[in-house]
């Protein structure tokens, strides 16, 4: 089983479709344990859908998904919930809930799950809000955080049970590029003090150079290409290349379509 | 065009089947969660419980009072214009009586709390399922039903037929006020009236519709609140169809219920 091999994650032949379209066409990930990968693709390409499916917000038509050696789709409910308090997960928008302070957002995972005392998950709280910086926002409400700080939020909520695999959904989406940066290098110091396993969804070619053991591109529900940041830089892979050069690839496809429009009208 | 009609007509006929068959599910997880659940170990929500209860009862309280002492003046009114070509306005008082609490007392307090604390339900569960809270808790190993249905639904539970009582109260003073200033009725001969018409039957026939309206509105607005997909602007429409259908659903059930108890008698 994984938990012997040391994997992390593993995925094995995930597909998954909506209304006919493929989303995910056959998706092999292995993550060994306390690495840091990151999937990066651009809108479309599938990977909000993986992630979905590898926290099991999602449930694939085809494939496994297996944490810990625990099959997320093919376990008792009990063990389910055991393996949830080892996961982590940072939401794109935070997710915060709105009507709780930061505090009482932290202490939620901690009040359901452990017989910590009050005053004890209330310590706890401000060590993991200060963790992320925001040791000064303790009473305040999501409503009144900037995108950076709820960001940060949401990955100390995400720590409140020292999870041993946190998955981060685009961790410096619509941010500044220095606020940003700070949330990186949050990310690469959380990384080398608890030795977590991080899976890391973004866009941000930056971000995630910055961050990633180990890069995975995902393009139209496959993986392109995996490999650590120096290969990724190596590969000759024209759609990779197009991809952390920002070209858009579908400028010659689509220039095609059009010609091709254009002479079947003619005929 | 026929055809167009047809087909819209069924499309809300397979979309109410279809509706039917999720509020069903709902209620049974939602039984499952409240009543096995402690057994499994799962913990009991008290203090959301009864944030939920504040909520649904107090908020509602003042309108209610509003509304029933008016209605309860209203019946008194309409009654006596009708008995007083009979000569019989000494039968003013059990009518109010009857009427209030058999009927329009349940009856208008949930079309009430429908209004305010169940369209509260759809808003608020929409906005968490757009802004991805309700996956957040998934995510945490906390189940959605028993974290937020299940306080709401027993809050309900408690508040309705609680409300339900103190309309019955509230509706029978407004005809008593009516009577014995208007209607120029003595205060003593109103309450021995309204005492020798009541019996306990009448008290317990609203309590059991309005504990099924409870159900009715709490299932109602959280499945509508849980159903959302997108953005605001379903959050709206969800909130709009908790109530339209809330109240659709608490009067079919009232015709129901009422039928049962006439049928036995």
């Amino acid at each position: 089983m994984a938990g012997a091999n040391g994997n992390a994650i593993e995925v094995r032949a995930l597909r998954k479709s909506y209304d006919g379209r493929c989303v995910l066409d056959g998706v092999d990930l292995v993550v060994p344990r306390g690495e840091t990968l990151v999937i990066l693709g651009g809108s479309g390409s599938g990977k909000s859908t993986l992630l979905r499916c590898l926290v099991g917000l999602e449930r694939p038509d085809e494939g496994s998904v297996s944490i810990h050696g625990i099959d997320v789709f093919r376990s008792d409910p009990r063990t389910l919930e055991k393996l949830r308090r080892r996961i982590g997960m940072a939401f794109q928008a935070g997710a915060l809930f709105g009507s709780m302070t930061l505090a009482q957002n932290v202490e939620l995972p901690l009040r359901e799950f452990t017989e910590l005392p009050r005053s004890t998950r209330r310590i706890v709280s401000r060590i993991k809000l200060g963790m992320v910086g925001l040791e000064d926002a303790l009473d305040r409400l999501p409503s009144q955080l900037s995108g950076g700080m709820v960001k940060r939020a949401a990955l100390a909520r995400a720590l409140a049970l020292d999870p041993d695999v946190v998955f981060f959904d685009e961790p410096s989406a619509g941010l500044d590029p220095v606020t940003a940066a700070g949330i990186d290098r949050l990310l690469v110091q959380l990384k080398k003090a608890f030795d977590v396993t991080l899976v890391v969804v973004t866009h941000e070619l930056e971000s995630a150079f910055t961050i990633a053991d180990r890069l995975a591109l995902i393009h139209a529900g496959r993986f392109l290409f995996t490999g650590t940041p120096d290969e990724v830089r190596g590969c000759d892979d024209p759609v990779v290349r197009a991809f952390l050069e920002r070209r858009p690839p579908e400028a010659q496809d689509g220039a095609d379509r059009f010609r091709r429009f254009i002479d079947e009208l003619e005929i | 065009m026929i055809a167009g009609a047809l087909r819209r007509v069924g499309g809300s006929a397979t979309g109410l089947v279809g509706d039917a068959g999720a509020l069903w599910r709902l209620a049974a997880s939602a039984f499952d969660r409240f009543a096995l659940g402690p057994f499994r170990g799962d913990r009991v929500r008290w203090r959301a419980t009864m944030i939920q209860t504040v909520r649904a009862g107090n908020r509602s309280l003042p309108l209610v009072s509003l509304i029933c002492f008016l209605v309860g003046m209203i019946i008194a009114l309409q009654s006596a214009y009708q008995l007083r070509e009979l000569g019989a306005m000494d039968l003013v008082a059990s009518l109010v009586a009857v009427s209030v609490t058999r009927e329009l007392a349940p009856l208008l307090t949930a079309i009430i709390v429908a209004g305010r604390f169940g369209s509260a339900i759809a808003a608020e569960l929409g906005t968490m399922k757009v802004s991805s809270e309700i996956d957040a808790l998934v995510v945490m190993g906390l189940d959605p039903v028993g974290f937020l249905v299940v306080p709401r639904l027993v809050a309900l539970l408690i508040a309705l037929p609680c409300l339900t009582v103190f309309a019955d109260v509230v509706g029978i003073l407004g005809g008593l006020v009516l009577s014995t200033t208007v209607l120029g009725m003595g205060m003593g001969g109103y309450v021995a009236d309204t005492i020798d018409a009541l019996v306990l039957q009448d008290v317990y026939t609203g309590l059991v519709k309005a504990t099924a309206f409870a159900a009715i509105i709490g299932l109602t607005g959280c499945h509508q609140g849980l159903a959302v997909r997108g953005g605001a602007e379903q959050v709206g429409q969800a909130t709009t169809a908790s109530v339209v259908r809330s109240i659709v659903l608490v009067i079919a059930a009232d015709l129901f219920v009422t039928a049962i108890f006439f049928l036995r008698g």
